[in-house]
């Protein structure tokens, strides 16, 4: 197990090398000068303009640059933005809040996803179950910039103009943990409704199989052979879908975030990408594809718990 | 009765009289598809009684695993539909018994073991676990207690080393252990009744043989009634007391086992014994009965053999031949069986 895991990590390391210069390149690639961007309107003196071309190593060829942006990663130094600010510097909480609110979301996702999937598995073909499927196709249509703003307008100010009731707050964080309810909502929309098919599938599939006619023929009740028999098996390949959707969410919360101001890294990499600010860019990805990562490895390990067939050595 | 945890759980109807222990009494199945009603078991009759093995034999889709669940009560209901007949246990019909009352029997008077014991068996639970439920979930039996009994029962279906695995997974057991596991949970509160639902099929031929007598042991230690059902012939000759074979939803002939081999009164029966490779042949072209399984949507009309007989004249078209009595004891729905019979022990 524990070598298993010292594998697992190393064979990460391809992966963030191979991402980050990808992305480093595709970054590289797009048209415009930085440096230039810099001046907005106005043209920049000259002097300035090549003394920080070379202080930036933008004369040198993409895989010495890369070279240097690895190197200085290694030894915990993101860099520092054109504008001279420390990259580090703009993480800042913002990492904080995005995780959190994909949390929130993910949450919501497994709460409300494999109930309602469980819920319209145990009822199928009957009326329930085809509302179930009718929701969760209204959910994949509806694009989050429609239900943030819905939600936002109904939640957050026609229910406190109309019943007094002010509990979700729908801008900011300055609500703590309350802050992230609407937007974990919106923001796990989608994904709710592919989880919740996702289980509905699962379950319908298990109670098919054999092992469950035995257990019926064991004489046990439906209750134990759905909660004891039947659950544990149908949960395994949601594990996987959930672990995967970490990453998503919190590659996907930009939009989220911007609806309800959330000062999160979505509205960074927005920003940088916008001001052409590479290093901001290449870091915040390279944080994300290692969120990614392990989320990958913890959903494998808990796979091994669940199926004993799954063995590590 | 030999087992006292059931005692209370007596049948009002519950009798010594002349009531076999476990009849079927003209059973019929349907099940409701897209493609029009299939009628898989139609007015199937059979019984046992206590220390005896009755062979349920026929070709798959001959119905014989369904009237199987049907005792059972496991049959998924819908799609299934039972709109006649009755299953007798200690003479009380199963079947419009309450839930609750039925669910006393299953698992525990009446039990089954199937196929194949991989997929039968739950994957993420120890063998413990799962043999050990019985006693727990049925008598309330502790932890502790319930996996010491796993043990005995794992140690009497012959698992070796059965203290140290215990606590395996089925995956990491043989199909002949798996199969054995399903025994030692299905025999864990001594069943009056075991059916065994195709129980060598996914075994070697040495296993096979090991797993029949492991079943005819434990059945003449605990006196069960036996319900073999398989389309292998050559299993069950040693084992059985009596055969059913089954075509097409029906019972076409019924026969001890010894009458039965030894000179079959229905055609199909008389095809599927010579169908069994025999050694004193070897180098021969092995028989096989032309034709195909009935299609279970579109029955041929009058007997549902006709259209792969031998001995099919006119009116066997047209009349469904009843269960002619041959015997006693003996059954044949065919209505040329004295031909047949004649036949056979030339």
């Amino acid at each position: 197990m524990g070598r298993y895991v010292i594998r697992r990590l190393l064979q990460a390391i391809p992966v963030l090398v191979g991402t980050t210069f990808l992305l480093f390149a595709t970054v590289y690639a797009l048209p415009g000068d930085p440096i230039a961007a810099l001046g907005g309107d106005r043209r920049l003196d000259p002097q300035l303009v090549s003394r920080m071309r070379e202080q930036f190593h933008l004369n040198d060829p993409l895989l010495v640059q890369y070279w240097y942006y690895i190197r200085d990663i290694l030894s915990g130094d993101f860099g520092t933005t054109f504008r001279g600010v420390p990259v580090s510097s703009l993480f800042e909480g913002k990492f904080q809040v995005t995780f959190q609110l994909a949390i929130t979301a993910l949450v919501f996702e497994a709460i409300i996803g494999v109930g309602l999937g469980l819920w319209a598995a145990l009822r199928r073909g009957r009326w329930q179950d085809q509302a179930v499927l009718a929701v969760t196709l209204l959910l994949v249509s509806i694009p989050t910039l429609v239900s943030g703003f819905v939600l936002q307008l109904v939640l957050g100010v026609k229910l406190k103009q109309n019943t007094g009731v002010d509990f979700f707050p729908v801008a900011g964080i300055q609500d703590g943990m309350r802050s992230y309810i609407v937007p974990g909502l919106v923001l796990a929309g989608l994904s709710i409704a592919y989880l919740t098919r996702l289980t509905r599938t699962s379950l319908m599939e298990t109670l098919r199989a054999d092992y469950i006619r035995t257990a019926v023929a064991k004489g046990m009740s439906r209750r134990r052979v759905l909660g004891r028999h039947a659950l544990r098996n149908s949960l395994i390949p949601l594990i996987t879908y959930l672990g995967a959707d970490l990453g998503t969410l919190m590659g996907g919360a930009i939009i989220t975030e911007t609806i309800f101001n959330l000062p999160g890294i979505g509205q960074q990499l927005f920003q940088s990408v916008y001001l052409r600010e590479n290093a901001v860019v290449v870091g915040i990805v390279t944080v994300l594809v290692l969120v990614y990562v392990l989320a990958n490895l913890i959903v494998d390990l808990l796979y091994a718990v669940l199926d004993p067939r799954i063995r590590y050595e | 009765m030999k087992n006292p945890s059931v005692d209370t759980h007596l049948l009002p109807a519950e009798r010594a009289g002349d009531e076999p222990l476990l009849a079927v009494d003209n059973l019929h199945v349907e099940f409701q598809t897209r493609q029009g009603v299939v009628r898989a078991v139609n007015g199937v009759s059979y019984s046992v009684d206590a220390g005896e093995t009755l062979a349920v034999l026929g070709e798959s889709g001959s119905g014989k695993s369904v009237t199987a669940q049907a005792i059972m009560g496991i049959l998924d209901m819908p799609p299934a539909r039972i709109p006649k007949g009755e299953v007798r246990f200690h003479g009380t019909d199963l079947l419009t018994m309450p839930d609750d009352a039925r669910g006393q029997i299953r698992g525990r008077r009446i039990a089954m073991i199937f196929q194949d014991a991989l997929s039968a068996l739950n994957p993420v639970f120890t063998v413990g676990w799962q043999i050990g439920e019985m006693f727990r979930v049925h008598q309330g039996m502790s932890k502790r207690d319930a996996r010491r009994k796993a043990v005995e029962l794992m140690d009497r279906v012959r698992i070796p080393g059965a203290k140290s695995r215990v606590d395996d997974f089925p995956h990491q057991f043989s199909g002949g252990m798996r199969q054995r596991i399903m025994i030692a949970m299905a025999i864990a509160l001594d069943p009056e009744i075991l059916i065994a639902d195709e129980p060598t099929t996914a075994l070697d031929v040495t296993v096979q043989a090991q797993i029949m007598g492991l079943l005819a042991e434990l059945q003449q230690e605990s006196d069960m009634g036996l319900i073999l059902i398989t389309h292998d012939l050559g299993v069950v000759a040693d084992v059985a007391d009596k055969i059913a074979v089954m075509y097409g939803g029906r019972i076409v002939e019924n026969a001890s086992v010894f009458d039965g081999y030894r000179a079959p009164a229905h055609p199909y029966t008389k095809g599927l014994l010579e169908s069994i490779p025999r050694v004193d042949l070897k180098g021969q072209e092995l028989y096989a009965i032309k034709g195909m399984p009935p299609n279970l949507l579109d029955m041929p009309t009058g007997c549902a053999f006709h259209p792969r007989c031998p001995y099919r004249k006119e009116n066997c078209v047209t009349d469904a031949p009843p269960l002619y009595t041959v015997s006693d004891t003996r059954g044949s729905a065919c209505h040329y069986w004295r031909e047949v019979l004649d036949d056979g022990s030339n």
